[in-house]
């Protein structure tokens, strides 16, 4: 295998790794919100 | 409009069923190959592009037009359109939303029920000892694939296994669906995805490590496979082909476009975070493709089968008339671990993303139609049904790619084109911009309030306009003569393969019937008929669902 091949596909698979580890981490440090549904109401959205 | 009592269970399990609706078969068997066909390594560069500047905008506008439309009791795209477009003509644009569904559902189930049939085949070890040739006759023969007779007379596709693997595929389909978001999709999603990322680093693991394999030839190394999707063409960054290619396969992972997206996060509160978990799903869906996908079936298939095969051969069907036979390489017992895992992961991918596909339609009719759960299932698994049938009997005959071309590819266009312009100018980028940061979980950088409003639909509208006026081979050289012609003749040399020129049948003789005998131009137009019929007869459901809310209302105020 090449070294630029080598070099790009550890770059890219290597960064693409932690930016995914590090998404998933800052969700399940999060607490969960457990409640059901979308209440219909009129909140001004603007 | 109803007050659904649908919901998520968990914040974990939306970012699954997200991401399972992202995650496709695309992520393994598309993406390779797009990159091997467009400069290798060089590919990754207009793809990464197109995912910062369409791809994550893509995912924000949508996740924050569908709980903009939940919390006002609005799950499915047309009313969702409706509620923020708050014109007539929105939740007809909105009909695309459930019209690409039915449509990419009706011949995916078919490829779903495909890869559940190998899985068992895998695990019965059917293809043991088979030569290369003899596992694609058997995809063949498992697919009623006859060739031949076409033009002399019609003589349909009758695979027995096959139809009743798909009955099987659908049933489960409906199955889960008629479980609801949290009872069905949602369990499923927290189950396969992880099995999924499992078998998929399994394979990778192989795929990456299998290194020389000994068969003999010169570049049979799974290295030289690595090499040749991941060595850099620098000079190939200036074709426009590639950069549309790249930005095409951003709306295929991503499922942006198709309106699943929409329908999910319908049922996320007004206050919850959408920033993150957008970001979340859509990352793990790059993770599946770029790590696991682009480590799997190129490099092993080049460890066996030598790169000037797999440049000829590369394709999806590779997935079934190739694999079982490499796998085979690796002894009984590592084979029909890794054909399970194979076919099992592309079993997930698929309906986790069919499962997604299904959403739409039954959040329509729950809304508008006052339909429980199962009804609507039932009803949705009759209709992929009806529309099914004929990708399957007349699968040679040009159907499938009728429908994959339409609702697969120009669908998802046309609607991600619409949601752009109603969001960040009709809606307006600033409430959009409230709307993306509403309860988020991150703080999400202030530069893409720009590029939601500018870069993204210009980037949006040129793949749109490319696909549609597209001239000869859409090489740089095309355009410049096609826009000499133009001024000079009055004329557009349009590509086969552009929008207009598939709409016009540029180089086809359109001819339905020869000696009485159907003929392959006759299925391609009927498959057209039936599709415009489809989105005709979702599009007077809406009119319906309309009218019936404007009484509701009329009534109410009285």
């Amino acid at each position: 295998m090449s070294t630029p091949a080598l070099t790009l596909m550890i770059l890219v698979q290597g960064t693409v790794t932690v930016i995914s580890i590090y998404f998933l981490l800052k969700v399940l440090k999060k607490p969960e919100k457990p409640e059901k549904g979308n209440e219909i109401d009129d909140f001004d959205n603007n | 409009m109803a007050k659904v009592k649908e919901g998520w269970g968990s914040r974990i399990g939306l970012i699954l069923a997200m991401a399972g609706n992202a995650v496709g078969l695309g992520n393994f068997l598309r993406f390779p190959v797009q990159a091997v066909q467009n400069g290798g390594g060089t590919f990754i560069i207009p793809y990464f592009v197109s995912f910062l500047l369409m791809g994550i905008p893509l995912l924000w506008v949508e996740w924050s037009m569908g709980r903009y439309g939940g919390v006002r009791g609005n799950h499915s795209t047309p009313f969702i359109f409706d509620s923020i477009g708050k014109k007539r003509l929105w939740k007809y644009v909105g009909v695309f939303g459930i019209f690409t569904n039915l449509g990419i559902i009706s011949y995916y189930t078919y490829i779903e029920s495909w890869t559940l049939s190998y899985t068992f085949k895998s695990l019965f070890q059917e293809f043991a000892g088979m030569t290369p040739e003899q596992v694609s006759a058997t995809f063949d023969t498992y697919a009623g694939i006859h060739g031949g007779n076409i033009g002399h007379h019609v003589d349909p596709n009758f695979p027995l296994l096959a139809i009743a693997a798909f009955f099987v595929t659908l049933a489960l389909n409906v199955y889960v669906l008629s479980k609801g978001l949290e009872g069905g999709t949602e369990k499923v999603a927290k189950i396969a995805m992880p099995l999924l990322i499992l078998f998929g680093i399994f394979l990778a693991v192989k795929g990456v490590f299998l290194g020389d394999t000994g068969i003999g030839c010169d570049t049979c190394n799974s290295w030289a496979g690595l090499d040749f999707l991941w060595k850099p063409d620098y000079d190939s960054l200036g074709n426009p082909k590639i950069w549309l290619a790249a930005a095409g396969q951003i709306f295929f992972t991503l499922s942006v476009g198709m309106g699943t997206i929409h329908c999910y996060s319908a049922f996320v509160k007004k206050n919850d975070d959408i920033a993150l978990n957008a970001m979340t799903a859509g990352w793990m869906n790059e993770f599946v493709e770029i790590v696991l996908g682009a480590s799997v079936v190129i490099p092993i298939a080049v460890g066996y089968m030598g790169i000037d095969w797999v440049k000829e051969n590369a394709g999806f069907m590779m997935a079934f008339k190739t694999m079982p036979y490499l796998f085979d390489q690796w002894g009984p017992l590592l084979a029909t671990f890794a054909g399970v895992a194979w076919f099992g992961l592309l079993f997930i991918a698929g309906i986790t993303s069919s499962l997604a596909m299904g959403t739409p339609f039954m959040n329509f009719v729950e809304d508008e139609f006052n339909w429980g759960r199962v009804k609507s299932a039932v009803v949705l698994g009759i209709v992929i049904m009806i529309m099914a049938l004929p990708t399957i009997l007349f699968f040679e005959y040009g159907v499938f790619d009728e429908y994959d071309y339409w609702t697969g590819t120009v669908s998802l266009v046309i609607f991600a084109t619409a949601e752009i312009i109603l969001f960040a100018w009709i809606f307006g980028v600033d409430k959009g911009w409230k709307e993306i940061n509403r309860g988020a979980d991150i703080k999400v950088p202030l530069f893409y309030k720009f590029v939601i409003k500018w870069i993204t639909p210009l980037f949006i509208l040129t793949i749109f306009i490319s696909a549609l006026i597209k001239p000869l081979n859409g090489e740089v050289s095309d355009w410049q003569t096609a826009i000499h012609q133009l001024f000079t003749q009055g004329s557009w040399p349009w590509a086969h393969d552009s929008i207009i020129g598939q709409i016009i049948h540029v180089d086809e003789k359109v001819i339905w019937f020869i000696d009485g005998v159907p003929t392959l131009m006759f299925f391609k137009d009927m498959s057209r008929v039936l599709l415009v019929l489809t989105f005709v007869g979702l599009s007077y459901l809406v009119h319906i669902a309309s009218k019936k809310r404007k009484s509701l209302s009329k009534k109410s105020k009285a």
